[in-house]
């Protein structure tokens, strides 16, 4: 395995800097170690090896005439494949857009391609995004390389394997109740959710509006904040998209200390149906900040024990909606009637049958019910009020402490099969802990913090609406303390792949 | 039941939905072109087709169109409101739901004014005007007529999805009487005046820019409850609209007659036949399943904004009637005569160009009107309100008769130029040239020494006989005024 995939995405960016290697070597060994390791961990849907070659040729050329380039030029990045990528077979992990090939590009893409990031594939994912597992693809299986009969999870299951198996520096995700933080602690990587409105979703293939937001992946907090400053900023082409300057995260990141910041411990994301093993991850990574000079403080945040139910009704609304558009008619899958006439109505509802999976199936039953006629008080105008109370939870929080702190997930990666498939409400409740940030918009990070059972813990970090750089004070000098403590779990995992 | 019987019998009540095509540069929600015409899927972007990761976002100018047009209409503008998704299957509705807004409209709570054609006032109360985006076109092949029954295949332009509309809905129109058609088609007419007045729309009926929606129920008295009402869709015509009305009015009484139901349904109206058909079936039940649009933000117009628009709408058309009518102190029939002709805009363009409205309606509606007429062309495309004003103003000057000036107007609506040039190419001037009218009276005088004779005895009547040989002299031109008075001049010397 080459060495210079497992340097950080920044110490590959200095690399590039200083001519000790060019945008073609570094490219060349993600794309070689993608190919030697996809059999084990397929992460990706879809490997753009010209693609990203050209890109890197490109960036080492204008370098070497001297000419400005952005900092992560020549960086590989792995995408999920939600994001739109113009020319290049865009599918959802769905039959439905199997062989789809976007006319056009989403902003995501258009700054990585501007900035000069090679593109090295686009990453698998629950189906529209819609699983905690990366198993309701349609295109694919990914597996944790922590441990192969264990998920990534999702749904940006393969964009973290990507960054666990070293096929990746960087990946870009989305998240729209936990779908980068749980990934990330699944596989012991950096997750971000950006305040809702960070990132533009133009051109990102919805799942519900209101909740999705692009999440930079990274193996270390500054390389996530480096992602994330290169896709931030207004987008006129996004409504929802914040006029925010776009702060230094990278320098947060790495100049800040934990000396007087105030911790908030949510007590209700802490206790029933958390592993021993989570738990005891978590309160050593307070030791750790509380040693390095944090305060530690619990919150009440009551309303979040209602956070779920709210997200399970408004989340499959949308999908209901967004989702309706997959009807056979413009583009993507087209299936007709077995028996019986032709017709659009026929077409669509055979197109709809053959094309979406058992959970996208679900989620659209469950949010066309929620929406119907003598229902939607109940169900979405409530949902709509839990929403509002939680956030005047949070704000209320944020009254006594700079961030707000829990475990990511409340177990550790599960294993395939029978646990992960049999019930879906067992499933649902793994996301107790990041949906409550999708619902209030605010941004939210998972790092990790230590092993239980050999697997990773991941540790939430929840900040203010449009204060990512709070987020990023603790998290930087949060992951230095614990690495400096011994909890550097990716060392652990790499000498593990290295005797693979 | 015939309609007359059935208006006597059954007190009507109407409503009407009036879609209106804002013409705006570009659509509702993206940045395609708003143009009609064109090759099909031409005028669309990744939004027009709803691919996947496409998003919306809103266009400003629609916003300010359909504020005015709720201004105009009297109406209270929301401080805040939102859009809605409208959800529904259809292969023309390129998201599968059609952005609206529902139960947040733009605008609420109006009232329009409109006159009737004997001069009757009538108002119709509004209860909502909200944005929302058209669909694209299906045409079906293969079927009889166009319809999709019996259509082998259909195809879909997406040009239209999007395309900015503006939905008008009265409350339920009461107290019409026998004059319900009428009230249907005027209200129409009103808003159409509105439109262009705002310049909004183009607002041709014919492109389908304005769709008016006839809903029609009938009770036994007007302080019976409301009776089940039908929908008859898409009637495009003011014409039409009277007579979707009456049919309406007469089948359902008929109906009732017999002891049916009337069936709550959307119709359509036949163009050829008069008559309306049953569509489907229409219940207050159909569940659109409406929620907040979650990719647009509300939308909370300023109130400096709302007050800085109401100030730049222009003068109504109803408004500027009733002003014009202080001002001019024509009539109401002289002012009915030049609304239905449809001249008051050219009559007033004329009297600021500088005429007289007394003069600027006599020739609009005289002369004006029958070259027209003669040329099968609506006065206004005949000549301009210019070219009228300075018509008047030569005639005014001296410089011409009314004679003459007909003359000219014919040649200028002939686009032989405007009236002076006109009247100079022509030599159609009254004849001020004093030499030449001198030469002609001495002429005269000279081959018609018995005239003078008589007139130099007293029989100032005969100075007529010498009139013709100088008017013949001088083609007609020669101002009859000055020429008396050199007659005399050079006789009693």
């Amino acid at each position: 395995m080459s060495e210079l995939t497992h340097r950080s995405a920044l110490e590959l960016a200095a690399g590039l800097k200083s001519g000790e290697f060019s945008s073609v070597e570094v490219t060349q060994a993600h794309l070689d170690r993608i190919h030697a390791t996809e059999a084990d961990f397929g992460s990706f849907i879809t490997v753009t090896d010209d693609l990203a070659l050209e890109t890197a040729k490109a960036v080492d050329a204008k370098r070497s005439t001297g000419d400005d380039v952005h900092a992560l030029a020549g960086v590989p990045v792995a995408l999920k494949d939600l994001v739109v990528t113009e020319g290049v077979r865009t599918t959802a992990a769905s039959k439905m857009l199997e062989n789809w090939v976007p006319p056009y590009e989403s902003t995501v893409h258009n700054k990585v391609r501007t900035a000069g990031l090679p593109v090295l594939g686009k990453t698998n994912l629950d189906e529209f995004a819609m699983g905690s597992t990366t198993e309701h693809s349609a295109l694919g299986t990914t597996r944790n390389p922590w441990n192969l009969e264990h998920v990534p999870g999702g749904s940006s299951g393969g964009a973290a394997a990507a960054l666990a198996g070293f096929q990746a520096p960087l990946s870009v995700g989305t998240d729209t109740g936990g779908s980068v933080r749980q990934p990330a602690a699944f596989t012991g990587t950096v997750g971000v959710k950006p305040t809702y409105g960070s990132i533009s979703r133009f051109g990102i293939i919805a799942m519900a509006s209101s909740l999705d937001q692009v999440g930079p992946m990274g193996r270390s907090v500054a390389d996530a904040a480096a992602l994330h400053e290169l896709l931030a900023g207004h987008d006129p082409l996004d409504s929802t998209s914040l006029p925010d300057p776009v702060a230094g995260f990278v320098s947060a990141a790495q100049t800040s200390d934990l000396a007087g910041k105030k911790l908030g411990v949510i007590k209700q994301l802490r206790g029933e149906g958390y592993q021993d093993g989570v738990r005891d991850a978590f309160s050593a990574a307070l030791d750790v900040a509380a040693a390095a000079g944090a305060e530690i403080v619990e919150v009440d945040c009551p309303s979040i024990s209602y956070a779920l139910d709210a997200y399970y009704l408004l989340m499959p609304s949308e999908v209901s909606s967004n989702l309706a558009r997959y009807d056979g008619m413009r583009y993507g899958l087209r299936s007709e009637p077995e028996s019986g006439p032709i017709t659009a109505e026929t077409v669509m509802a055979a197109t709809r049958a053959a094309g979406f999976g058992d959970e996208v199936k679900r989620r659209i039953i469950l949010g066309t019910y929620a929406l119907s006629a003598g229902y939607y008080d109940a169900y979405y105008g409530s949902a709509q009020k839990v929403r509002t109370l939680v956030q005047n939870d949070f704000a209320k929080a944020f009254e006594s402490c700079d961030v707000l702190v829990s475990p990511t997930a409340p177990t550790t990666a599960l294993k395939f099969g029978a646990e992960a498939a049999a019930d879906p409400m067992a499933l649902y409740l793994g996301d107790v802990a990041t949906i409550p940030a999708n619902l209030a918009g605010i941004p939210g990070l998972s790092l990790p913090a230590g092993l239980a059972g050999g697997l990773p813990v991941g540790f939430q970090i929840l900040a203010p609406a449009r204060e990512d750089v709070t987020m990023y004070e603790v998290a930087g000098p949060l992951e230095a303390a614990l690495e400096a403590s011994g909890t550097r779990v990716l060392d652990t995992l790499a000498e593990g792949l290295t005797t693979k | 039941m015939k309609y007359e019987d059935a208006i006597r019998k059954y007190d009507p009540v109407i409503g009407i939905e009036v879609h209106v095509e804002l013409g705006t540069a570009t659509k509702m929600f993206d940045a395609a072109p708003n143009t009609f015409g064109g090759g099909p899927n031409t005028s669309i972007t990744p939004t027009s087709l709803g691919l996947p990761g496409s998003l919306p976002v809103v266009n400003e100018k629609g916003v300010e169109y359909a504020i005015k047009i709720g201004l105009a209409l009297d109406c209270e503008i929301a401080e805040t409101c939102r859009f809605a998704r409208k959800n529904y299957f259809y292969p023309d509705v390129p998201k599968d739901f059609q952005t609206s807004q529902s139960d947040e409209p733009i605008a609420s709570e109006g009232e329009l004014e409109i006159e009737l054609e004997d001069g009757t006032m009538f108002t119709v109360p509004i209860e909502r005007a909200h944005m929302e985006e058209d669909a694209g076109k299906n045409t079906h092949i293969g079927g009889s007529d166009g319809r999709i029954h019996g259509a082998e295949y259909s195809l879909v332009d997406y040009n239209r999805a999007g395309v900015p509309l503006v939905e008008i809905v009265t409350h339920p129109i009461t107290g019409t009487g026998d004059r319900a058609a009428e009230v249907a088609s005027t209200y129409v007419r009103t808003l159409r005046d509105i439109f262009r007045a705002l310049g909004v729309s183009e607002a041709r009926m014919e492109q389908g820019n304005v769709r008016a929606d006839v809903n029609v129920s009938l009770r036994e008295s007007p302080d019976a409850p409301l009776g089940t009402r039908t929908e008859t869709k898409n009637v495009n015509s003011f014409r039409s609209i009277e007579r979707a009305v009456r049919y309406e009015i007469a089948r359902q009484a008929t109906r009732l007659e017999a002891g049916e139901k009337i069936v709550q349904e959307t119709r359509h109206f036949h163009e050829g036949t008069g008559e309306t058909s049953s569509g489907r079936p229409k219940s207050d039940a159909d569940d659109y399943r409406y929620f907040p649009e979650p990719d647009l933000v509300p939308l909370v117009p300023s109130r400096d904004w709302v007050e800085e628009l109401r100030g730049t709408l222009p003068e109504l058309p109803a408004q500027k009637r009733r002003r014009l009518i202080g001002e001019w102190e024509f009539s109401d029939l002289e002012m009915r005569d030049i609304v239905n002709a449809g001249l008051l805009e050219a009559i007033d363009d004329t009297v600021a160009a500088g005429a007289k409205p007394a003069a600027a309606r006599k020739w609009w509606t005289g002369e004006v009107a029958r070259l027209a007429n003669q040329k099968d062309q609506h006065p206004a495309e005949l000549v301009t309100p210019a070219q009228v004003a300075a018509l008047i103003g030569l005639i005014n000057d001296g410089k011409l008769n009314d004679k003459l000036a007909k003359d000219v107007l014919t040649a200028v609506a002939d686009g032989e130029g405007d009236p002076a040039e006109v009247m100079g190419s022509r030599g159609l001037e009254i004849v001020e040239d004093t030499g030449a009218l001198e030469a002609a009276v001495e002429e005269a005088i000279a081959a018609n020494p018995d005239v003078v004779e008589k007139i130099k005895g007293g029989k100032m009547q005969a100075i007529g006989a010498l009139m013709g040989p100088i008017m013949k002299a001088t083609r007609g031109q020669a101002d009859a005024g000055k020429a008396k008075d050199l007659i005399l001049a050079k006789i009693n010397g």
